[in-house]
């Protein structure tokens, strides 16, 4: 039972059995025979972006939201040079998509073709792998491996090139159950006697700690349920990177809420503090380290991890374990409970009451003001009216992506997405879009800073289109607000270039685009406004007026330990109380 | 061929065996790489070198096994002991390659070049090449009555000395193509 087809059919065949329901893309010369077979059939739908940046940003949503691998189609030259960007974000987060781009005929390839770039060479450092199809009986095969790659080992972003005239050609398709993917398989079962050294540090660790990752979420549902008994069984506190936030519950009594650079005090402290770190699907990024000499320094370290370079690669450890987190802390509970359960308790006992004296340091308190929007406040807010709905929150980049982490909770993985890995300004608004198409019926909101905003905002076009209610909470501060932070305390106050001249008006440009816009100054108006947007029935852009010079606390400024922290003003007050271990 | 049977790269090495990997002396490696023998998979290695600042001190690479499309690469690289660890961890986790030895820390292992060098000159210079060509084991590959062109195998250190010497006797051009390696026993 050979079937013949077309390059292109072969394309949308592969797609389908691989389960794809939706692709995120452009259309361009180089695939226009594969925009025919979208055309011609209405299993998997197509949203056509503003910007292929977008698409890609979309895929990632669409990938981080349901746990899937997501897809983006682009054409050749610019198409795939305007993808780069999202590739390489998507690689710094591990985030599994399949990037196919469309490439100038094989036989054109090298004369400086219209629309020709060297697309796989562009790609390669930005990519967990990428292929270019030079033959049609090679293309469903690899498009299969594609997908497997993105999703096995450290998800990751993959990209296919396909000439125009591989597209046109005939040949044999080839099923996903015949794809040779054997080649690529990680391992996934963490090493036995690794893991029982880790339960007997366990055992007997006075001050542990659980610093997760986005590892954790990647490893699937379980894994996050995996580590909440874990928690909950031993008593340990959780900490969790920016990428991690919804794996253990923010709502759980063990969290001590996120950690790094604009983490919280107590679970910096904790980490500073601790005997014991078990690093669970993180990746010891410097944003958590600060000054790597004196990170952590009296703890013994233990680094769950998938990816054998992310071992050892900043911070020396004592327990490395290969492995799949989902897999390793299966293992690491089996062993745990069969050797009698035991920890610490009494030494427990005292180590919370530590962190109980962190806590009170209240590190995340500000000045209130009836007068102008904390940025803070809006967000505490947005929480309040917001949490317990079936919710997801994508952000931009700057200092309201920082406060979204440190005010808004998250009880579920998966429901949290942000730019961590790159920094991406524009992430957000096709996040937050690809997120919608994931999941209609949800309440999508990208916190977002105004500056970032307008990096990507002809998205709005696609968001109406394809009728994504997304709700754009624009913390509006005039201000590329974490840069001038930055100037402010490390550069003399010098503020270059970092305010944001002659924006839109916010509303005006939302009825523009033919969506709601709201606007809000008065913090008495707050509520209300929130309830509106969150009432309305479609894409809503609302711009939120903040207090411009506000700065994002706690803070370690790059390259300083975790132990010289700067509090706000309000927190400060509260730190001569606080013992340092 | 035994080699090519051996599981793939991030399924089984060891990263992070219990060596001092604090130590600060540079170290120099070499590590053999069984890649797919694909278009762009060297490039992908190379990028890897570029891109996180290793060195690279010499490298090799050639299909090895003609059904199985595999290549051999060998890369000649310097680093402590922290930074060759990260070089195969970072190799083994490539999609297209299939195992990373490093043969420098896996035990003894024989190293050879080969190295066309060119030398003219006539008379007393002339005699002194050939005469310490033969010492170096290097055949004349090509001769004319005022040059030699010398080929030998050998350790990169034995070819530089030969190098060295023929300077002063007329060396005018040399080609070098990089270490083979490979682990001595069974
Ligand atoms: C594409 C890109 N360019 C530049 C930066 C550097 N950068 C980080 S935060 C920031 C300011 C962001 O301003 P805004 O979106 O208004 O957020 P705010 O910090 O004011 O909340 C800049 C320029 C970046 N992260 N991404
Ligand atoms: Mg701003």
């Amino acid at each position: 039972m050979t079937r013949q087809m077309t390059g292109a059919r072969m394309v949308v065949q592969a797609l389908k059995d691989q389960g794809v329901d939706v692709v995120f893309g452009y259309p361009g010369g180089a695939v226009l025979p594969i925009y025919d077979e979208i055309f011609q059939q209405n299993d998997i739908r197509h949203i056509l972006v503003r910007h292929e940046q977008g698409a890609v940003h979309m895929a990632e949503g669409y990938a981080r939201s349901t746990g899937k691998v997501g897809v983006a189609l682009v054409t050749s030259g610019p198409g795939a040079t305007n993808a780069v960007t999202g590739l390489t974000d998507a690689l710094m987060d591990s985030i599994p998509i399949v990037v196919l781009t469309g490439q100038v005929p094989t036989f054109m390839i090298g004369t400086d073709g219209f629309q020709e770039a060297d697309t796989v060479g562009i790609t390669r450092p930005c990519t967990k792998m990428n292929w270019l199809v030079k033959d049609t009986a090679k293309l469903s095969e690899t498009i299969h491996q594609a997908f497997h790659v993105a999703k096995a080992g450290r998800p990751g972003p993959v990209l296919v090139d396909i000439p125009k005239d591989v597209q046109f050609a005939n040949a044999e398709y080839t099923r996903p159950e015949k794809a040779r993917t054997d080649h690529y398989a990680p391992r996934v079962k963490g090493d036995i006697d690794r893991i029982t050294r880790l339960v007997e540090l366990m055992e007997t660790a006075e001050r542990p700690i659980l610093y997760t990752g986005g590892g954790v979420i990647n490893s699937g549902r379980g894994a996050s349920q995996l580590l909440r008994e874990l928690a909950d069984a031993t008593d340990f506190p959780v900490t969790s990177t920016l990428m991690g936030l919804g794996a253990y519950p923010a709502s759980g009594k063990n969290w001590l809420g996120m950690l790094g650079m604009h983490g919280l005090y107590e679970a910096n402290l904790a980490m500073h503090g601790c005997d014991l770190m078990i690093n669970i699907g993180a990746r010891f990024d410097d944003r958590i380290t600060g000054r790597v000499k004196d990170f952590s320094p009296r703890s013994k370290k233990a680094h769950i991890d998938i990816d054998p370079s992310s071992i050892n690669k900043v911070i020396h450890v004592d327990i490395p374990i290969l492995g799949d987190v989902g897999h390793v802390l299966e293992d690491l509970l089996k062993i745990w409970k069969a050797r009698g359960r035991k920890v610490n308790r009494e030494a427990l006992s005292k180590w919370w009451a530590q962190i109980g004296e962190w806590k009170k340091v209240n590190c995340l308190a500000y000045a209130p003001s009836d007068k102008t929007i904390k940025p803070q406040y809006a967000l505490q807010r947005l929480e309040a009216l917001t949490r317990g709905r079936n919710r997801y929150i994508t952000t931009e980049v700057g200092q309201h992506q920082m406060w979204a982490a440190q005010y808004l909770g998250f009880d579920e993985p998966n429901r949290w997405m942000t730019s961590g890995g790159l920094g991406t300004m524009g992430y957000g608004l096709p996040a937050s879009i690809g997120v919608q198409v994931a999941h209609p019926d949800a309440l999508v909101i990208n916190v977002a800073g105004e500056a970032s905003w307008l990096m990507n905002m002809q998205e709005m076009g696609t968001a109406m289109q394809f009728r994504a209610p997304v709700k754009q909470f624009i913390l509006n501060n005039e201000r590329l607000g974490m840069v001038r932070q930055w100037q402010e305390l490390l550069h003399g106050e010098r503020y270059s270039s970092s305010w944001s001249e002659s924006l839109p008006d916010f509303v005006k440009l939302a009825e523009a685009f033919g969506c709601k816009g709201i606007q809000c100054t008065d913090p008495k108006d707050l509520d209300e406004a929130i309830q509106e947007m969150l009432a309305y029935d479609g894409p809503v852009i609302f711009d939120c007026r903040v207090e411009k010079h506000e700065n994002c606390f706690p803070m370690i400024p790059s390259g300083k330990p975790h132990n010289e922290m700067l509090l706000s003003a309000d927190a400060e007050a509260f730190k001569s109380g606080a013992v340092l271990v | 061929m035994s080699a090519l049977n051996i599981k793939k790269g991030s399924t089984s090495h060891s990263a992070y065996d219990l060596r001092d990997s604090h130590s600060e002396v540079e170290e120099s490696h070499t590590l053999a790489v069984i890649v797919e023998n694909e278009p762009g998979v060297l490039a992908r290695v190379i990028g890897l070198f570029s891109g996180r600042g290793y060195n690279i001190d010499s490298l090799t690479v050639a299909e090895v096994d003609h059904t199985g499309h595999r290549s051999r690469i060998t890369i000649v690289t310097r680093g402590t002991p922290a930074v060759v660890d990260q070089i195969e961890a970072q190799l083994s986790r490539m999609v297209p390659v299939y195992e990373v030895h490093d043969l420098t820390a896996e035990g003894p292992c024989v190293q050879r070049e080969l190295a066309l060098i060119k030398v003219s000159g006539r008379g007393e210079p002339r005699i002194e090449a050939l005469r310490l060509a033969e010492i170096f084991r290097a055949s004349v590959v090509d001769s004319t009555l005022d040059s030699f062109v010398f080929e030998m195998t050998g350790t990169p250190a034995k070819i530089d000395a030969f190098a060295e010497l023929m300077r002063p006797l007329g060396l005018k051009e040399i080609a070098r193509t990089g270490v083979a390696a490979m682990s001595r026993g069974a």
